[in-house]
């Protein structure tokens, strides 16, 4: 009999190990030991998150499927819906870079096609430590990166989109997190419920291996240490060539109806899979460990049981359907065996032929981890270190191209150029050519895709910034003509046990929970991700949220660059930037203010809504938000992307103002647009809208009072291009 | 004209492929499984884009000897048409259907990339819709799409006229020999590109030039 030292070894505390013998009425032995403390570990039981988590709002009239089952999905035109979640794989990157990037994207595709919709895009949110100053990020960077294009490219399913932000916080905790969207018939959706007592449970694709046991209770619930090395074999490793004929050939099962529910085999592999299908339809399963295909001979049951060897699947199937199920999974090239049945006990029952070796109540694995209630006190010290100060200049000219040239802002092409975003044949913009990805559709429609989050203004203020995290995600849906249909959010957060980051935490659903509601987005789905420090502190907190919309038209989707001569150049909004937690700050090397400016959420709804229905009807040229760096980066940006230069007159500033216009930030709240002096007086009759100059010629020429910023595309390109350097 | 398009485990790029042969005006296209022989009268074969059988051991080896592929080599040599895009391609240097073979691009990273490709013969079947000097704006995306052959092939495919493409404007995205993007075997009927002419076929994706390749390859059938 395991004794408590084992248990606590493996994550468990005194009080949940009672509690798991109570459940039992006896001591759990080896793999009943395993199975619960995976089951119960944070990263399946969300044992820190779930209480909170209800406050989001989960209905609205476009949704096919909510919270709980492998991915969320809405409803889109002709009886389609899009599927999608965002999911951390922060752990295994931070020990793994190539292959826990890898394995992210393999995991969060499953989801996507467990639930039978066929992957259409991937995109990432990236954090590391500076670059320019830490070798070991760079090192993480570029193999995360590697890793992500590796299994992306190779299962065919494109890269469109994503984030990337550089801080120190992350130095020691990386966050890889992956993003997909789906497509699927709503009718040919599939649950995971195990149901038909008597049906048999068929598990299909690679066979099972030591790689990944106890990943999910050993790296991703609990802070990394000095000896992360010692953690490597915690890493799963990836094959995208066995996930692609996992992915077809679970497609084809589906297609020709012969399935009865559907799980992919995640963090906790058989055990929470098989768990949660029980759990769902109300069912037992008996799981015989002696049939289950494996690459080393000698695994023990409790081993097979928690394997997280990636690239397998688990379906329940009808007796009579269970030679054509098998068929399908030859056809692919796939193992596909039966290794159980579905009975009426509510137990999960684990097998080695007709021996028992686990014997559990499905209820008390799935529903009885018990829920804590977070200790949450504002941390009044500040928890963060002051960034290094690397820029003095005042200069509003040095400042811009300091700012383009920093690692925040400088374009992303070397890094997205390693991703195929072309495959499919629905990329309609791609990667800096406008604020979302569009992806056509085959009625002529689109949908839009955003990821978006700022760990540095969540740290000055853990609701206003998350609600600007939300409110410039829709921005950025704006500025393509999409509405934004639904939400899922990735949290990733510190330890949750210090009641600093417990305050974090909630202040920070708290304010998703209010933004979502202030645009009417129901939450399809998420992930929680806690326990990201070591130490070096915890990171900043990083609520990471994606958003999927729908544009009526392809042909009209909008795009960031300006794109015609003589064009009038405008700012749409309710725009009142400040420099605390801007970019700028951040380079000069400011303390993290507590606390950002309010934001009237329903204002900026009124003003991300007014730019979309302008770009919807082709009255603008170009649209684009204004985010990290603030206006002049912004017009910078559009500048670059459009490849024309513009002339600006802001008008008299004053002195002491002009620095806070140009480069202080409000996320979500602003929009440097262009179109005929038409289109944009129509915008200004709806909402705040400035009109203040003319895209031409191959410069940035801007004009205030007696300041005179005068740079060429070429000057402005060269900055812009500075993160080449740190990734030759 | 009806375009048979190969189905490999690992394959990509095929739906894409089928998509824009279809664009074709009065041109149909349709799937052919790996494991089957029989290439079910089609016109012309496309080997498509991807990583057929996870580009295990070297990029094309093992695909090359797959059944449909004895069918191919034979189709080709009674004079059919067949077009490799990108993996295609490698499949086809592999298969020595085509000279030359396809190595790790000189930064060893994969790139994905619009890049403009200049049409250097005009009389293959699969350039007849172009005009020579012509300039098509068409994406890469590959890790193995640097186009190697030694010196006397080289030599010996400039004069039998077999360059078909290459990278234009110092846009040479993977170190490829003489910036060649794609070449043509001796005779003519065999065709292999890295660039993914399937995807630039649609104005929604920024430019239409890659389907003056399936439209020329339906013009010489016919």
């Amino acid at each position: 009999m395991p004794t408590l030292d084992q248990a606590r070894a493996l994550g468990l505390t005194e009080s949940e190990f009672s509690l798991i013998c109570e459940k039992l009425e006896r001591g759990p032995n080896e793999v009943e030991l395993a199975v619960f403390s995976l089951l119960w570990s944070e990263h399946c039981a969300y044992k820190h998150s779930k209480k909170l988590l209800g406050e989001l709002p989960t209905t609205g009239e476009r949704m096919a499927l909510g919270p709980g089952e492998n991915a969320g999905a809405v409803t889109i035109g002709d009886g389609m819906v899009v599927a999608f979640k965002v999911e951390s794989h922060n752990h295994p990157s931070a020990v793994e870079p190539f292959q826990g990037a890898a394995t992210g994207v393999g995991g969060i595709l499953r989801d996507i096609f467990a639930i039978g919709a066929r992957p259409i895009a991937i995109l990432d949110s990236l954090r590391f430590g500076e670059p320019a100053s830490s070798a070991r990020s760079r090192y993480l960077l570029d193999h995360a990166v590697g890793g992500i294009g590796h299994y992306g490219n190779s299962i065919g399913v494109p890269t469109v989109g994503g984030e990337l932000y550089f801080e120190g916080p992350y130095e020691q905790n990386c966050l890889v997190n992956a993003m997909a969207v789906g497509l699927a018939r709503k009718d040919g959706l599939i649950r995971s419920a195990a149901t038909g007592v008597g049906n048999v449970v068929v598990l299909f694709g690679a066979s099972t291996g030591r790689d990944g046991i106890g990943g999910a209770s050993v790296l991703a619930s609990a802070e990394l240490d000095e000896a992360d090395a010692s953690k490597r074999p915690s890493v799963q490793v990836g094959d995208p060539f066995a996930e692609k004929k996992l992915l077809e050939c679970s497609l084809e099962l589906l297609d020709r109806g012969l399935l009865v529910a559907l799980q992919d085999l995640g963090a906790a592999g058989l055990s929470s899979s098989s768990a949660e299908m029980a759990s769902k339809g109300e069912v037992g399963l008996d799981l015989d460990m002696s049939l289950v295909p494996l690459r080393e001979a000698d695994m023990a049951p409790f081993e097979i049981m928690v394997s997280e060897s990636q690239e397998r699947m688990l379906c329940v199937v009808e007796p009579a359907q269970v030679d054509d199920v098998l068929e399908v999974c030859a056809k692919w090239e796939v193992h596909g065996t039966a290794i159980g049945v579905v009975t009426d006990t509510r137990r999960l029952r684990v097998l080695v032929g007709d021996e028992v070796v686990g014997d559990m109540p499905v209820q008390a694995l799935v529903d009885d981890c018990p829920l804590y209630d977070l200790k949450s006190n504002i941390d009044k010290r500040p928890i963060y270190p002051r960034p290094p100060r690397v820029l003095g200049s005042t200069d509003p000219q040095e400042i811009l191209l300091a700012l383009l040239a920093c690692p925040n802002i400088a374009s992303r092409r070397p890094l997205f150029e390693q991703y195929d975003c072309l495959v499919q044949s629905r990329t309609v913009r791609r990667p800096e050519q406008a604020d979302a990805a569009v992806l056509a559709l085959p009625d002529g429609s689109a949908i839009a895709v955003a990821l978006d989050g700022s760990g540095r203004r969540v740290a000055c203020s853990p609701y206003t910034g998350t609600v600007e995290a939300v409110l410039e995600c829709a921005a950025n849906l704006a500025c393509v003509g999409a509405t934004p249909l639904g939400l899922t959010n990735c949290l990733n957060f510190g330890n949750p046990e210090k009641p600093g980051v417990a305050w974090q935490l909630e202040e920070s659903v708290r304010g998703l929970a209010h933004a979502c509601k202030g645009l009417g987005v129901p939450v399809v789905g998420g992930n929680v991700s806690l326990y990201n420090e070591s130490g070096g502190g915890p990171i900043y907190p990083t609520p990471v949220v994606g958003m999927v919309g729908e544009l009526k038209s392809a042909e009209r989707a909008g795009r960031m660059g300006f794109s015609r001569e003589g064009d009038s150049v405008g700012f749409v909004g309710p725009f009142r930037p400040f420099m605390a937690g801007s970019e700028l700050a951040k380079l000069r090397g400011d303390e993290l203010t507590l606390g950002l400016a309010p934001v009237d959420i329903a204002a900026r709804r009124e003003t991300i809504e007014a730019v979309r229905d302008a770009v919807r009807t082709e009255k603008l040229s170009s649209a684009h938000d204004v985010a990290e760096g603030g206006f002049l980066v912004c017009v910078a940006e559009c500048c670059l992307a459009g490849g024309l230069g513009a002339v600006l007159d802001l008008g008299e500033i004053y002195e002491d103002e002009l620095e806070r216009v140009l480069f202080g930030e409000s996320p979500g709240a602003g929009f440097v647009v262009s179109g005929s002096a038409e289109a944009l007086e129509r915008v200004g009759r709806l909402v705040p809208c400035d009109v203040f100059g003319t895209v031409g010629g191959s410069v940035l020429d801007v004009t205030s009072g007696t300041v005179r910023i005068e740079v060429g595309l070429d000057e402005l390109r060269e900055a812009h291009g500075a993160l080449a350097v740190l990734f030759p | 004209m009806n375009f048979g398009v190969i189905r490999f485990p690992g394959s990509c790029d095929e739906v894409d492929a089928v998509l824009a042969c279809e664009r074709v005006p009065g041109a149909s296209a349709q799937l052919l499984w790996h494991g089957d022989r029989h290439l079910h009268g089609v016109d012309a074969v496309v080997v498509p884009g991807g990583f057929s059988y996870g580009d295990y051991l070297r990029v094309g080896a093992i695909a090359r000897f797959s059944p449909v592929m004895e069918s191919v080599i034979e189709f080709s040599r009674e004079g059919g048409l067949v077009l490799g895009i990108c993996n295609g391609f490698q499949v086809l240097c592999e298969a020595g259907l085509l000279p030359g073979a396809l190595l790790p691009n000189v930064e060893l990273r994969f790139i994905c990339r619009q890049v403009n490709l200049e049409v250097v013969r005009a009389t293959s079947p699969f350039t007849t819709d172009c005009e020579a000097g012509d300039i098509l704006s068409i994406p890469v995306k590959h890790t193995t799409g640097r186009y190697y052959a030694p010196p006397d092939v080289l030599q010996s495919l400039d004069a039998h006229g077999q360059i078909v493409l290459k990278y234009a404007h110092d846009g040479n995205p993977n170190g490829s020999s003489n910036d060649i993007a794609g070449v043509r075997n001796e005779v003519g009927n065999v065709f292999g590109l890295m660039p993914h002419p399937e995807h630039a076929v649609d104005e929604l994706s920024g430019s239409t030039d890659g389907l003056k390749i399936f439209t020329s390859m339906a013009h010489a059938d016919a």
